[in-house]
């Protein structure tokens, strides 16, 4: 079963599609070229919530449907939650 | 390519409409009690009660003309009966929608009073009607279409898999030479300068960031608190998105990958060719479906997250949706499921020609969820105050 999707290639995170409870290999799809991808979830990601990819430092471009969606505030290791409490908009 | 063929109806001017509609079309507000008894002794037709034409003026007034003669204009309208509180901007209306050729003529109540007025124009709402149903469906090919795309109650299941399944469907109906249409200026607002690069040219990109600017100094000097705390919304917040960029690309999802915007419309301004193109409109569901039935669109696709129920007395709605849980509570809401997206079981290329498939059958004559529910919210957009 399909727990993550990941709009494009270039994205470093993905979408939750069902709740991932910490601990758990979550597996994941790239919905542009269909290919698989798997993640070790290091926090419960609640359904429409993202997972980091890669391992993140403070200061990291976070990237989804390809383009910048914001700062990383705090070092996110891959698999980690990501939300406001590590992800900032460069705007405000 | 392969282009997929319906049958639809061919105006005298050449456009291509879905819906036979007759309508009595009110000038003004104090037109409205006429306009319903009208469709009310004549059955098969519809009136389009509103709220306004009354001492507005200016840009304002342009943009009410252009809403309402561009709704009797519409190619799924067949014909229509203007009626007015006075002859001079009944007339207005009738000419403005008789240059598409189509059976139209207007009645005033001054001097004739209510009764006499809905007398006169039953009569000529019956030839119409009688007229109208004799029309027959003629083969059409889906790139003849008008088409127009927003979403509403969006939610993550809407950045993952509807809008992108609608973008995938505007991407195909742009390469068959179809003509397309998004908006919804103040909710690009993230994604701004990315929608500017995905003009054609420059120059538009820069009349979109013209219009985009010119919509947000609005809401900025109408704002009662610091939007920065609002975009995105608690609720958005509570569903996983984080910042407003990526709302805003979520978003943007639906104008697919490809398509290059050819033009910035003004609202209800009728596209100038095909293609994708971009009209400044309002985010409400309403108001800009609206503004895209004036603009001569005869499909409307509306993607939805948390089950907005929007629909349009001449423009069919198609609603899609992505959360299993609005398929499955408001199931009598939703024309596609696309939830099988979420699970991995169905591709975006898959949705995008289930979606193209939709449209055909919509097309054809199916109706709506929104149509068979009759939703049927015409709602003008306002400027400004009246003077």
């Amino acid at each position: 079963m399909i727990q993550f999707l990941v709009h494009e290639k270039s994205d470093n995170v993905g979408v939750a599609t069902v709740d991932i409870k910490a601990g758990e290999i979550a597996k994941g799809l790239y919905t542009d070229t269909q290919a698989p991808i798997d993640m070790k979830a290091l926090n419960d990601i609640p359904l429409g919530h993202k997972i980091a990819l890669i391992d993140f430092k403070a200061g990291d471009t976070v990237t989804k449907y390809g383009h910048d969606i914001g700062r990383i505030v705090a070092d996110t290791a891959a698999g980690a939650h990501v939300h406001i409490h590590n992800l900032k908009t460069k705007r405000w | 390519m392969n282009i997929p063929k319906f049958t639809g109806y061919r105006r005298e001017n050449g456009r291509v409409g879905v819906r036979n509609h007759v309508v009595i079309l009110p000038l003004d507000d104090l037109s409205n009690a006429a306009c319903e008894a009208v469709a009310n002794n004549i059955k098969g037709t519809m009136a389009l009660p509103h709220a306004y034409g009354r001492l507005q003026f200016g840009e304002d007034l342009e943009l009410f003309f252009r809403s309402i003669i561009g709704a009797g204009a519409n190619p799924n309208v067949a014909a229509a009966v203007v009626i007015g509180i006075e002859p001079e901007w009944t007339e207005r209306i009738v000419n403005g929608i008789a240059e598409t050729g189509k059976p139209v003529k207007g009645f005033s109540i001054e001097r004739s009073g209510d009764i006499n007025t809905i007398a006169a124009a039953s009569r000529q709402a019956l030839e119409y009607v009688q007229w109208a149903s004799e029309l027959q469906r003629t083969e059409c090919a889906m790139n003849e279409l008008y088409v127009s795309v927003k979403c509403g109650e969006s939610d993550t299941t809407s950045g993952l898999a509807s809008n992108p399944t609608v973008g995938n469907a505007i991407d195909k109906l742009v390469e068959m030479g179809a003509t397309t249409c998004f908006g919804e200026t103040s909710e690009i607002t993230g994604a701004e300068h990315v929608c500017k690069e995905r003009a054609a040219t420059p120059e538009i990109g820069e009349e979109f960031m013209r219009v985009w600017n010119a919509y947000n100094d609005i809401i900025v000097k109408f704002k009662t608190d610091d939007l920065s705390g609002s975009q995105p919304t608690k609720g958005n917040i509570r569903g996983g998105l984080t910042t407003i960029e990526e709302k805003a690309f979520g978003n943007l999802q639906k104008i697919g990958k490809k398509s290059r915007y050819v033009g910035v419309l003004k609202p209800a301004e009728a596209p100038k060719g095909k293609g994708l193109w971009f009209m400044d409109t309002s985010s409400a569901a309403a108001e800009a479906v609206t503004l895209w039935a004036a603009s001569g669109a005869v499909v409307h696709l509306f993607p939805t997250g948390q089950g907005n129920i929007i629909g349009n007395p001449i423009l069919p709605v198609i609603k899609l949706s992505a959360n299993p849980l609005t398929c499955r509570t408001m199931s009598e809401h939703v024309d596609l499921d696309v939830s099988a997206i979420l699970r991995g079981e169905m591709t975006l290329d898959q949705a995008g020609d289930k979606l193209l498939e939709m449209i055909a059958r919509t097309a054809n004559g199916r109706l709506t969820a929104a149509e068979a529910l009759g939703h049927r919210e015409f709602v003008l957009t306002k400027l400004y105050v009246s003077a």
